[in-house]
């Protein structure tokens, strides 16, 4: 009796949470390929008529918006890398018993919440804000300078409210390098330069793998940032879905795009997490 | 000498780098006493407390700021003891169905917000399933368990089986040794995913805009009002739920320093 019980505990544990995962998670994601191969509108009804001409119409609609989404997204990923490497380098090694301050600094952002921080952006970016208001008085700057409703605003705010996920993961990595496989490569006379590149760089690659991960994937999908701080010419790919969802209601061209976004994201993710293991990923992205 | 100098290069780098991370937080505590006059609330007019008094004067707001708290404490409760239990279930068991749920909890965790939401809205559409503080609810719960699933996995194995293994040796039941040892064992990853949890739910715009229906969170009340203008009370509220949230953060690690 006992044994048999045992024998069921993983399962009973694991029950809730399949059953969780199961209903809203893949019977959604299953309902949404459905839709997405419907015909119709919200007044007469959807049929299902498996026609992939909503994948023809929401990519040959929006594949400008697609694509400068997929731009923005890698590009404030390698400003993010290349911001987030030094800092993490030099909390890792050189923090010394500060650590936990450095990192307590670089979470606080995350306790205001993310609409509210990408608005003071926005506050602190106006055309006639606190920034620029006085140098424009100044006659420090053109009159119809602006730094709102462009690229830069937009890859910014991005680059702004992921930095940290790309930070942590790195950091993660380089706290983990022995120091003594460091002195290991000066006392075979590599040069400070050489002892980075052949030795710290590559043991911190899955850092660098994770975080890539964890800011591409929401940096290319996020609406907020180009709502905020983007203008006309800076919509996004997350914008389109969500007014084709909750305002003109065309639920097949959404799903339809959803599905085209998703399928690019994952696509590159697990591709990239097979040549890493799943395992190894989630272990970086948990610490 | 160059590597003295390239260490306080960087010194100076990090503390640059925080101050950008911390700016736009100074902004919007300064803006929350900004004696305000026009519609707009971007230049500084001077100095006031008047939005503190008149705190919860906007009944709409105040309103989003509830039901968002309603929300995060109902989901955080959910979410912690469904995914506690799974990452139980992952960290010390091999069972029929652990690569499936690893690879749906890894899933979970790496699908775009906005595609998480679409598909919910995608299910309660075909379901026409109302949307109110249910859905809501039910999405946040869906985004946070992974978070708790693999917090508390982590713990989980790198907990020493021994342990358990004595309280049964001692004659304690399969319910006593739960609650008595490893409970208590894995409590600190079980607070930290709840932590986690409450802090996504309260944050969340993207998921919640495709399934609130007419319900309105703090955050969708904000970004709604961001044409018309954002009142100073939110300011306020922000800088509120900031200082609470870091009250909590140093209390939370002052307290493990003295437990070690």
């Amino acid at each position: 009796m006992r044994k048999v019980r045992a024998a069921a505990a993983p399962y009973l544990l694991a029950l809730p949470a399949w059953i969780w995962f199961a209903i809203f998670f893949v019977v959604p994601i299953a309902a949404m390929a459905s839709v997405s191969l419907t015909t119709g509108n919200l007044l007469e009804g959807f049929q299902q008529t498996f026609s992939f001409s909503n994948y023809a119409k929401a990519v040959g609609q929006y594949h400008t918006q697609l694509i400068r989404s997929l731009i923005y997204g890698g590009i404030a990923t390698l400003i993010m890398l290349v911001l987030a490497y030094p800092m993490a380098y030099w909390i890792a090694f050189k923090g010394g018993r500060r650590k936990s301050m450095y990192l307590f600094l670089l979470l606080l952002p995350f306790f205001v919440s993310f609409v509210l921080r990408t608005i003071s952006w926005g506050f602190l970016l106006a055309d006639d804000g606190i920034l620029f208001g006085p140098l424009k008085s100044a006659g420090l700057l053109p009159g119809d300078f602006h730094v709102l409703a462009t690229d830069v605003a937009v890859i910014g705010g991005l680059v702004y409210n992921f930095l940290p996920f790309m930070v942590l993961p790195i950091y993660v990595a380089l706290e983990r390098v022995d120091p003594r496989v460091v002195e290991a490569a000066y006392d075979l006379y590599a040069s400070r330069w050489a002892a980075f590149r052949k030795v710290v760089l590559p043991l911190s690659l899955p850092g660098v793998f994770a975080g890539v991960l964890m800011t591409f994937v929401p940096a290319t999908a996020d609406p907020v940032n180009a709502r905020i701080l983007g203008g006309t010419g800076n919509t996004m790919i997350g914008n389109i879905i969500q007014t084709e969802y909750l305002t003109n209601n065309d639920y097949p061209t959404a799903s339809a795009l959803s599905f085209t976004l998703m399928a690019v994201l994952l696509v590159g993710i697990f591709v990239y997490a097979r040549s890493l293991g799943t395992e190894n990923v989630l272990e970086a992205a948990a610490r | 000498m160059r590597g003295r100098l390239g260490d306080r290069l960087l010194h100076v780098y990090t503390w640059l780098i925080i101050a950008w991370l911390t700016a736009p937080i100074a902004v919007m505590i300064l803006f929350g006493f900004n004696d305000k006059q026009s519609k707009s609330n971007t230049s500084w007019q001077g100095f006031t407390l008047r939005w503190y008094g008149e705190l919860f004067a906007d009944g709409s707001l105040t309103g989003a700021l509830v039901n968002s708290l309603e929300i995060a404490v109902i989901s955080t409760v959910l979410t912690t003891v469904i995914g506690t239990l799974l990452g139980l279930a992952l960290g010390r068991y091999r069972f029929r169905g652990k690569g499936m749920s690893n690879f749906l909890v890894f899933a979970a965790i790496s699908t775009p917000e906005l595609v998480m939401g679409a598909s919910l809205l995608s299910l309660f559409v075909s379901g026409n399933t109302p949307r109110g503080l249910l859905t809501i609810t039910i999405a946040h719960v869906l985004f946070s368990l992974s978070f708790v699933v693999v917090t508390v996995r982590a713990r989980v194995v790198g907990l020493d089986p021994s342990l358990e293994e004595a309280a049964r040796d001692l004659g304690a039941g399969t319910w006593t040794t739960f609650r008595l040892v490893t409970l208590p064992a894995i409590m600190p990853a079980v607070f930290a995913g709840a932590l986690l949890a409450f802090a996504l739910s309260i944050d969340d715009y993207v998921v919640t805009s495709f399934v609130n229906g007419s319900t309105l969170t703090f955050p969708l009340w904000i970004i709604g009002s961001v044409k018309v203008g954002i009142p100073p009370q939110v300011n306020v509220m922000g800088t509120l739920i900031f200082g609470i949230g870091v009250a909590i953060a140093i209390g939370n690690a002052i307290a493990s320093r003295r437990r070690t």
